[in-house]
């Protein structure tokens, strides 16, 4: 690092040199001290979350003792969520939905990448901005049109009205950094492929996909994330506990149900968050890799 | 590009099956197989984004019952509402205080792990991003369990320090501290990890550089750092300022407005208006009031973007 270069190549300063490293070391001491801080602080509520999930009713509403700590560990509060049918239907919702504008955004987001990294036609480069602002449209902005258009088509309160709606959220930014990807890709390697006489579709298949594939599986996190966790849209569209997704379905149902279920709602809110977790405790780099994607690549 | 795909593909297929005829020639043309490819998208983006952005200015001039057309009375009765200004001011003080904690708090964050060994590095960014991985309203909802009126585990910590039981949901100041500290203990690692990616990026050289011309520490941060990563700096914090100024999900879960709706920001006051009291043509209007500011932010990030590509090229 800086420090041990600058004493090998300036020895007029050597004296100079334990100062240095008593410097080095207190930065170093420094920057646990904030890390552990951080983490300690960034950590406490999933950690309380996961306290309470794990407390029965009793325990609870005792107000006696600490709340961080639980005395008698039980299971309880899970096995009732399980059992919810309301739950189930809400994770099955989740899953059906999420599943769908996975697949419906990759397709397009790849397609249409594909076409605006490659191939340049009449108004490509205003196409590909414009699909970088369409990203910055936040959902907020036209969720009471886009309410009146599905409910012109008849999908208020049906799963297959968040269908049709996601794919704003997720596919301008997968098709933004799909283009990045794309684009890194050498033209060595197409122009390979076309004279030994690949079609477009042979080598979008047969190279493009396989080459970016890194950037694939980063979008398709992103699309899962997003998807998972859209609040405003189903918040909107959905009153009918059966169609619900996990989301407003926990924050809404399991709350009103009773007012001290606060055990099953945290152990519902911990299970339902458990598959975005998951998914990035396997595969972190990747999901890095999309989220540092957005400004760096394009 | 050297090699044009369109005539290999146009010539070999003419030499099997004689001349194409112009519509078949039309087919194989590189721009049109490549327009037929970003079709899906244009029907996403024009469909679901621009007709509804026009149709929600429409909808934002009809009557309450959408019968006929008023022109601007709904924004100017809005105006001229009270509630609507401290809806304003709601917004603008959450985005911009959250932001600024949010990048000031991602900064230094981004500085400790810069500094701690490589090998370490991942264990500890892979903890602190968590919050940013939960999906929000779910770990809003823990936020909301933890600033209970009467099991507030935060005021239980703090009575420890014998500091006074704190109204965290139930007083509006209060309620607006605790909107900010859920949405910054949300965004914070996101800013970390951007920053982290930039801080990985400046060239070791230059701090070298800084250290034999003798910089302090603080000075190396001032003329190498901070230059460094002006572009991308701005460009979150512009980003950020977009989304969080939009957020709906940490108020409806935490306070739904209340009390006595000075907690509401455009979003949620929009919803309560838009799609909870039915006066559709008016909470478009409210949701549209965010546009004008929305669009100065996504310039200047669409011009940070532009530029950041220049460079790397």
């Amino acid at each position: 690092m800086s420090a041990t270069t600058a004493n090998r190549t300036l020895p007029g300063i050597y004296h100079r040199a334990g100062s240095l490293r008593a410097e080095r070391r207190w930065a170093l001491w420094t920057s646990y001290a904030s890390l552990i801080l951080a983490a300690i602080i960034f950590l406490a509520p999933p950690f309380y979350m996961l306290v309470t999930s794990l407390k029965t009713s009793g325990e609870i509403a005792g107000m006696a003792g600490n709340p961080w700590i639980v005395r008698e560990p039980t299971l309880e509060n899970y096995l009732a969520i399980i059992d919810n049918p309301l739950f189930r239907t809400f994770m099955l919702n989740s899953l059906i939905i999420t599943a769908c504008v996975v697949a419906i955004t990759m397709v397009i987001s790849i397609l249409a990448a594909f076409a605006l990294a490659r191939m340049r036609f009449w108004g490509s480069q205003v196409l590909a901005t414009g699909v970088f602002l369409t990203y910055l449209v936040p959902d907020t902005l036209l969720f009471i049109p886009l309410y009146q258009i599905v409910g012109g088509l008849g999908l208020l309160n049906s799963i297959w009205g968040l269908v049709l709606v996601y794919p704003t959220l997720t596919v301008p930014f997968c098709t933004w950094i799909m283009i990045g990807y794309f684009a890194s890709i050498p033209r060595e390697l197409d122009e390979a492929a076309l004279i030994d006489g690949a079609t477009w579709p042979q080598m979008l298949l047969k190279i493009f996909i396989p080459v970016a594939l890194p950037g694939i599986i980063a979008a398709t996190i992103f699309a899962f994330t997003v998807s998972w966790a859209a609040f405003v849209y189903p918040t909107a569209f959905v009153t009918t506990p059966d169609e619900m997704p996990l989301t407003i379905g926990v924050v809404s149902q399991l709350v009103r149900a009773d007012t001290f279920a606060w055990g099953q709602i945290m152990a519902g809110a911990l299970m339902a968050a458990l598959p975005p977790v998951i998914i990035y405790a396997f595969l972190m780099d990747y999901y890095i890799a999309g989220l540092t994607a957005g400004a760096t690549k394009g | 590009m050297a090699a044009d795909g369109s005539l290999a593909v146009a010539g070999s297929a003419e030499a099997v099956g004689g001349r194409p005829n112009s519509l078949q020639r039309f087919a194989r043309r590189r721009s049109t197989i490549a327009f037929v490819m970003t079709v899906p998208l244009l029907a996403v983006i024009i469909g679901l984004v621009a007709y509804p952005a026009l149709f929600g200015i429409y909808l934002s001039m009809l009557n309450r019952r959408m019968t006929e057309f008023v022109g601007t009375f709904n924004y100017e009765l809005l105006i001229e509402s009270e509630t609507f200004w401290n809806v304003f001011f709601q917004s603008c003080f959450f985005a911009i205080t959250a932001v600024l904690l949010k990048a000031l708090i991602g900064f230094w964050l981004a500085h400790m792990l810069h500094h701690i060994p490589n090998n370490r590095q991942r264990k500890w960014r892979g903890m602190l991003l968590v919050p940013w991985v939960i999906p929000p309203a779910l770990s809003t909802l823990g936020w909301w369990w933890m600033f209970d009126p009467s099991y507030s585990s935060i005021n239980w910590l703090l009575s420890i320090l014998s500091v006074p039981e704190v109204p965290w949901l139930g007083h509006h100041w209060w309620a607006r501290i605790a909107i900010i500290m859920v949405n910054v203990w949300i965004g914070a690692p996101f800013f970390m990890i951007m920053y982290l990616a930039a801080l990985k990026s400046v060239p070791e050289q230059l701090y070298e550089a800084a250290a034999i011309d003798g910089a302090t520490s603080w000075q190396r941060l001032r003329y190498v750092t901070l230059p460094m990563m002006a572009n991308i700096i701005s460009i979150t914090v512009l980003f950020s300022l977009i989304v969080t100024f939009a957020n709906y999900d940490i108020v409806r879960v935490l306070t739904n407005g209340g009390p006595r709706d000075l907690t509401h920001v455009f979003a949620s006051y929009a919803f309560q208006v838009g799609i909870l009291s039915g006066n559709i043509p008016r909470g478009a209007a409210v949701s549209l009031f965010m546009f004008p500011f929305l669009a100065v932010c996504a310039f200047f990030v669409l011009r940070g973007v532009v530029r950041r590509n220049k460079e790397q090229m």
